[in-house]
């Protein structure tokens, strides 16, 4: 009656040669092709290196004007601009300044990014079920698998460094805006869409005409979501060389530096805010055809 | 001319394996039975129609029986199991899918029951909608759509939103964006069924005024036999996916064709819809004096005051060439006013 109380498992050799064999075929697979892949992400890399130095370099009262301007435009909300001035004064008095200006270009690329792919995949679940069957499972295994369990194949395969941290950062952030759009895609009423094909508007037409205009709002929840937890990723993007407000936090907890945890977590927390009541602004804006 | 629209052995059934429930359909197999032996509903049961050009054509039932189903398939919205549908000579099944856009953008237009305008567009973009579909240039959109919104009403509307509107105001737009693009036919879905009564009298008046000038090929759809009375010039009654009666209104109410259209019609106010010329005798008399002479046209509650107001009890009716055609006396008029009397509950 052994097996009843001792699961059945597998010869233990057998299962350290399957183990080796997996990672052996991963790291021939990564030295084979590790350069051209990384090659492959070099203009991505450019880019984010780009958009870094850009706000690192511009003096900072250019930067904040630039920043209430676009909060602005977006929210036509006092409260926020006032809110966003007083925190990034504070950020900078407190040293912040260089940490908070590299988080905000990984995260702006991280959402560019997602956006740029989320949303073309979310228009696509939402035209046909099938596809929709194939991607929702892989959703939902990129939302729960824990992330240092990705971090390796990607830390594998490019190293240490800006690159697999962005790409780690959108593993993670980029479900919510796929779900999202495809969502709101498929809440479009039918009986507009039928008026819309009854006066022969065809696929394109009824999309960019109808469909993403109504379901914007919905995919704007999603842009939202996907920066929330862009930012929520920032701690461990420094894990593998990330600059940014992650990484002190990552000094304070192997120093146990309170102060400095607290600094820079709580930045993190301010940018989220802002980002957040400033896409949420922009989201109700978007419905205003809805109020008299 | 007379046969604008044709629709020919037309089957519509839902579910899977559709072929072999349509040999069993037209073995003659009831809605029910099918449903139990095959899983599949039956939506359309042999359709026959043909729609003159230029005339109001209502189609009506109650819900369920087939008639919104009935009314996509002129613009391909749903697709046949099986039949024919030739619209002005024209194969409309056989059209591809680029030819269909082009068929819906220039030939039909529909108005919904909901409405459906676009929430995000403003009143005058939702009325330019099927022109913009076609790329039409936006000078000319712009010019047609202002002049259909004067057209029905909503003047300096323009630039609202549809849920600023009424729901009558409302459906003025949907009216209006389905006349912009000068399609001939207009598909209307119980397009005035959600408003209220005044303003669906109201609609349907505006329709009805339209029509006088715009004299488009109209297939209405409704479930309110006061309404398909008001404004159809010929009237399909559908039951369970299958017409039961096509013909003008008031040959549907002096002769019923079987107790499930009787039973539709006894409710309505008979001397309200029934005129004249439809009960009356191709006699005259050969008194003269202080015989009233009524229109064919009347109804036959304003016939009922003429003929109270006689010494002899009838009436002489003129055609509208002011010749006498006929007569009508009381006992007619209250043959006429009386429901007839082969109604049950248990239909044939």
């Amino acid at each position: 009656m052994e097996w009843l109380t001792k699961f059945p498992e597998m010869d233990r050799t057998e299962l350290r040669e399957f183990k080796k064999s997996v990672d052996n075929a991963f790291t021939s697979f990564s030295r084979n092709y590790g350069e051209g892949i990384e090659n492959f992400f070099d203009p991505l890399l450019s880019f984010l290196v780009g958009f870094e130095k850009l706000f690192l370099n511009t003096p900072w009262p250019i930067t904040i004007f630039v920043i209430l301007s676009i909060c602005w435009l977006a929210s036509r909300s006092f409260l926020i601009i006032f809110g966003t001035f007083l925190s990034f004064l504070l950020i900078g008095y407190f040293g912040m300044w260089e940490d908070t200006m590299s988080t905000l270009a990984i995260i702006l690329v991280a959402t560019l990014l997602c956006i740029c792919i989320g949303i073309p995949i979310g228009i696509a679940m939402a035209r046909s079920n099938k596809i929709q069957t194939l991607i929702l499972p892989i959703l939902d295994v990129m939302q729960t698998i824990p992330s240092f369990v990705y971090l390796i194949p990607v830390v594998m395969l490019l190293g240490i460094g800006k690159v697999p941290g962005l790409i780690a950062v959108c593993i993670y952030a980029i479900p919510p805006i796929v779900r999202l759009t495809n969502l709101g895609i498929r809440l479009v009423d039918k009986d507009i869409l039928e008026a819309s094909e009854s006066f022969g508007a065809n696929y394109w037409q009824k999309l960019f005409g109808v469909q993403i205009p109504l379901a914007l709002p919905t995919i704007f929840a999603g842009v939202n979501q996907t920066i929330m937890m862009a930012l929520a990723m920032v701690v461990i993007a420094s894990m593998i060389g990330v600059q940014g407000l992650g990484l002190p936090v990552l000094r304070a907890i192997s120093n146990q530096y309170l102060a400095l945890g607290l600094m820079n977590g709580l930045a993190i927390v301010v940018l989220a805010i802002i980002f957040d009541r400033v896409t949420q602004r922009i989201g109700k804006r978007m419905q205003r055809y809805k109020s008299d | 001319m007379n046969n604008y629209i044709k629709i020919k052995n037309l089957y519509k059934i839902f579910g899977n394996n559709t072929s072999k429930a349509l040999d069993l359909v037209k073995s003659g197999i009831t809605k029910e039975e099918l449903l139990e032996q095959t899983n599949c509903v039956l939506g359309l049961n042999d359709i026959n129609l043909n729609i003159p050009k230029g005339k109001i054509h209502v189609i009506m039932g109650l819900s369920g029986s087939g008639k919104s189903t009935l009314i996509r398939h002129l613009n391909r919205l749903i697709e046949p199991t099986y039949g024919e549908i030739t619209i002005n000579g024209l194969n409309v099944l056989q059209l591809s899918n680029k030819e269909l856009l082009e068929y819906r953008q220039k030939n039909m237009s529909m108005v919904f029951q909901k409405f459906a305008l676009f929430p995000h567009k403003t009143i005058l973009e939702n009325i330019s909608y099927g022109l913009m579909v076609q790329n039409i240039s936006e000078e000319i959109y712009q010019e047609k759509s202002k002049f259909w919104l004067r057209r029905v009403g909503l003047e300096g509307y323009d630039q609202y939103y549809p849920n600023q509107l009424s729901g009558g105001m409302q459906q003025r737009v949907g009216l209006a964006r389905a006349l912009a693009t000068d399609a001939e036919i207009l598909l209307m879905d119980e397009a005035f069924s959600a408003l209220d009564p005044l303003i669906r009298a109201e609609m349907q008046d505006v329709l009805i005024d339209l029509q006088l000038e715009l004299k488009k090929t109209i297939v209405f759809i409704t479930h309110d036999l006061d309404e398909a009375l008001k404004i159809g010039e010929r009237i399909s009654i559908l039951r369970d996916g299958s017409i039961v009666q096509d013909d003008n209104p008031q040959k549907i109410i002096l002769n019923p064709s079987d107790n499930y259209v009787s039973d539709f019609i006894k409710d309505i106010n008979r001397s309200r819809v029934i005129k004249a010329k439809s009960i009356m005798k191709k006699t005259i008399s050969m008194k003269k004096e202080d015989v009233p002479i009524i229109d064919s046209e009347m109804v036959l509650e304003d016939v009922l005051q003429k003929i109270t107001k006689t010494k002899h009890y009838f009436v002489h009716v003129k055609d509208n060439k002011n010749k006498i055609i006929g007569k009508i006396t009381l006992k007619e008029l209250l043959n006429g006013i009386q429901r007839p009397n082969k109604e049950s509950k248990k239909y044939a």
